[in-house]
């Protein structure tokens, strides 16, 4: 108990630290991977219609493919903009979320266990999520993603270092 | 000791059988298909063959790469195919490690190690397949590092175990009240049982119950005989039918709930709680005191009215179907107080602070609880006769009413020791929880309470849900960081051991606060 850090306050209106830039290049990525099924369709529906010279051509294909560019030009910077985390000396605060913001600290004090996960495509980016996992209903895992593959690491062994200690 | 580790290579074995049993069905199916014509047969041991050979596979790869490591201060699993997952588990959060063999896997001399960490909603990670034997060492191993480390910190679990004799009684349902608590558990449920009652006829026997014709000329047969009988016997009968509905629905009340509380008895000993109830299926269940998360008060529209609550624990456990365990389900507050005591909670009184929500969400769930209304009075307005699109603009102005009424219950309070939470549309649900016993603090806003300034607070309850709605965002920083000051300043891994010491006295884990804050 005796070895118990000093709290680190934390402060709200701090400067929250940023992601790894590749995090928004593979959500970029994740985005066209997805948007690629619904041109498709659209694609075969203007086949379809082509003949029958009920609407013009592009009214469908057009829309759709407007709305893939602004999900995969637009969208995954703003996303990455909008998260963001902050690590001290006993606790990590994850801020996510355009519209719906959340904004949610963990006291390592209360961490379960820590997993880093990496799918394909973070492999590829180097990146990885890190994931607390916490015995409450609410909030029973907290994730992470993209942060470097190194730091996710790195900040496990740190959380894993704050929970040996404490328990000693 | 510390370097990657796999599982018994007889697990791929085991694995392959499994993906072959589950091959058996389809391949059944298609023998006796008409697919295939005569080849069927072929086709089916092709199938067979495939799912096996595919299973073994994925099977050994599945086993290559997973990897197991027992380090110095956790246990690491890391395992996947094509994207990889590393699990840490620290020595000090396992609570248990269970072994686990199924008829199969013992056949082989396996058994599958499971380490139980509490972590609420997330799975416990799993070794399939070990020896017998490692799955043994594995399990001292973990219980010698949980026993270096009780052994460091005193032991108040030794008296705690004891055994004793004195049982106090905190609560019991008299048949009486039972009878009144019946009364207000008022159901019309057993017109749903009626519902599928007839629907079980009508598959049995030939008449067809959904027949509307039928109906039809029934009410009407029925109708000429009302319409003969003059306004007053018409008007009778209906109060006639009313009164029938209430008895029916007190009658079911009362039935299920003395089948369920019937002999309900709340007992506090050295153990913890232990409540006893049931008339047919009688269930005795046992709460350890430090095993209690947090309380639940919860109330009705038409009993609260006369006074009557009921008190819940949260804890992991689940009782039955529900989240909670109930131990006092109709009681005044006087009588939920010493409850509460018991089980180291303080209710709140005249000196909670209270804090309401903020007026601006009030005013924006009310319009947008109006707004939904008001939306769907435009088409009534525009398709059906004239007048009828004032029912949904009253419904509107009822849900602008209620909501008005509703922000009377919204309430939030946090003292030394707890947080408290208040929430309800006609009638208040209070949550009580230690702040000790918080695991995590979340600030969200969606993208209206972003622009009125407020926010709603979920606090990890560790089998509950608690939450404090619109709360200011200046407040909300505020509660958050004076909660995280008390979770920051004891480990998980002591939890269980403040409250137990704390029992004797009326304010568990209240001093260590002071101490902490």
């Amino acid at each position: 108990m005796d070895q118990t850090p000093v709290p680190a306050p934390l402060d709200d209106s701090e400067e929250l630290t940023k992601l790894h830039p590749n995090y928004s290049h593979a959500l970029r990525v994740r985005a066209t991977l997805t948007s690629i099924p619904f041109l498709v369709g659209a694609l075969v529906l203007e086949t379809v219609f082509k003949g029958e010279g009920l609407f013009p051509s592009g009214i469908i294909a057009g829309p759709v493919l407007l709305i893939a560019l602004a999900l995969i030009i637009r969208v995954p910077q703003t996303r990455y903009n909008a998260r963001g985390y902050q690590i001290s000396a006993d606790r990590l605060r994850v801020v996510r979320g355009l519209m719906f913001r959340s904004d949610t600290v963990v006291p390592f004090g209360r961490v379960q266990h820590i997993d880093v996960n990496q799918g394909p495509l973070d492999r590829f980016f180097g990146i990885a999520t890190l994931t607390l996992h916490t015995a409450g209903s609410h909030n029973a895992s907290v994730s992470l993603p993209g942060l470097g593959e190194e730091l996710a690491r790195e900040m496990r062994e740190e959380i894993r270092a704050h929970i040996r200690r404490e328990s000693m | 000791m510390s370097e990657p580790r796999n599982t018994a290579p007889l697990s791929v074995v085991l694995g392959a059988i499994g993906s072959l049993r589950s091959a058996i069905l389809p391949a059944f199916a298609i023998a006796f298909s008409g697919i295939g014509d005569s080849g069927r047969l072929w086709v089916a041991l092709a199938v067979g063959a495939a799912a096996a050979l595919i299973g073994t596979v994925t099977s050994y790869i599945g086993w290559r790469r997973l990897t197991y490591t027992i380090g110095e201060a956790d246990i690491r699993v890391e395992s996947g195919i094509l994207s990889r997952a590393a699990r840490s588990v620290p020595y000090e959060r396992i609570q248990d490690v269970s072994l686990e063999a199924k008829p199969l896997p013992r056949l082989f001399g396996l058994v599958a190690v499971k380490f139980e960490t509490g972590a609420g909603g997330a799975d416990d990670i799993a070794l399939q397949y070990l020896t017998n034997a490692e799955g043994e060492a594995l399990r001292q191993l973990v219980r010698e590092r949980r026993d270096e480390e009780a052994a460091a910190s005193a032991d108040p679990a030794a008296p705690a175990n004891a055994p004793s004799e004195e049982a106090e009684v905190l609560y019991a349902l008299s048949p009486q009240r039972l009878v009144t608590f019946g009364l207000f558990e008022f159901s019309l449920a057993v017109f749903a049982v009626l519902g599928g009652a007839l629907q079980y006829v009508d598959n049995v026997t030939s008449v067809d119950v959904w027949n509307v014709k039928l109906w039809y000329g029934w009410l009407k047969e029925q109708g000429s005989t009302v319409a003969t009988l003059g306004p007053y016997a018409q008007a009778l009968g209906a109060v006639a039918g009313i009164i029938g509905l209430l008895a029916i629905g007190s009658v079911t009340g009362v039935v299920r709930t003395v089948l369920r509380d019937w002999g309900f008895t709340l007992t506090r000993s050295a153990r913890g709680f232990r409540r006893q109830r049931g008339l047919f299926t009688r269930t005795d269940v046992v709460m350890p005191v430090h095993r209690v998360q947090g309380l639940v008060i919860g109330t009705g529209l038409v009993r609260y009215r006369f006074g009557w609550h009921g008190l819940s624990f949260v804890s992991l456990a689940q009782d039955d179907k529900e989240q909670s365990h109930v131990v006092a389900p109709f009681a005044k507050m006087e009588e939920i107080t010493p409850i509460a005591r018991a089980a180291g909670f303080r209710l709140p009184d005249d000196t909670t602070a209270w804090h309401r929500a903020a007026k601006a969400h009030r005013t924006d769930k009310a319009v947008l609880d109006a707004a939904v209304f008001v939306v769907a009075a435009i088409p009534v307005a525009i398709f059906a006769p004239f007048g009828l699109f004032l029912i949904p603009l009253g419904l509107a102005v009822l849900a602008v009413g209620a909501n008005l009424y509703a922000w009377e219950f919204r309430r939030h309070a946090i003292d030394d020791a707890q947080v408290y939470s208040s929430h309800g549309f006609l009638s208040p649900t209070l949550g009580v929880a230690t702040r000790l016993k918080l695991h995590s603090v979340e600030i969200a806003q969606g993208p209206i309470a972003r622009r009125r300034g407020y926010a709603t607070v979920h606090l990890g309850l560790a089998g509950g849900a608690f939450a404090m709605h619109g709360v200011p965002i200046a407040e909300a920083r505020a509660l958050r960081a004076q909660v995280l000051e008390t979770i920051t300043a004891t480990d998980f891994s002591r939890l269980d051991a403040a409250p137990v010491q704390a029992l004797n006295s009326a304010q568990p884990g209240f001093s260590e606060n002071f101490l902490a804050t």
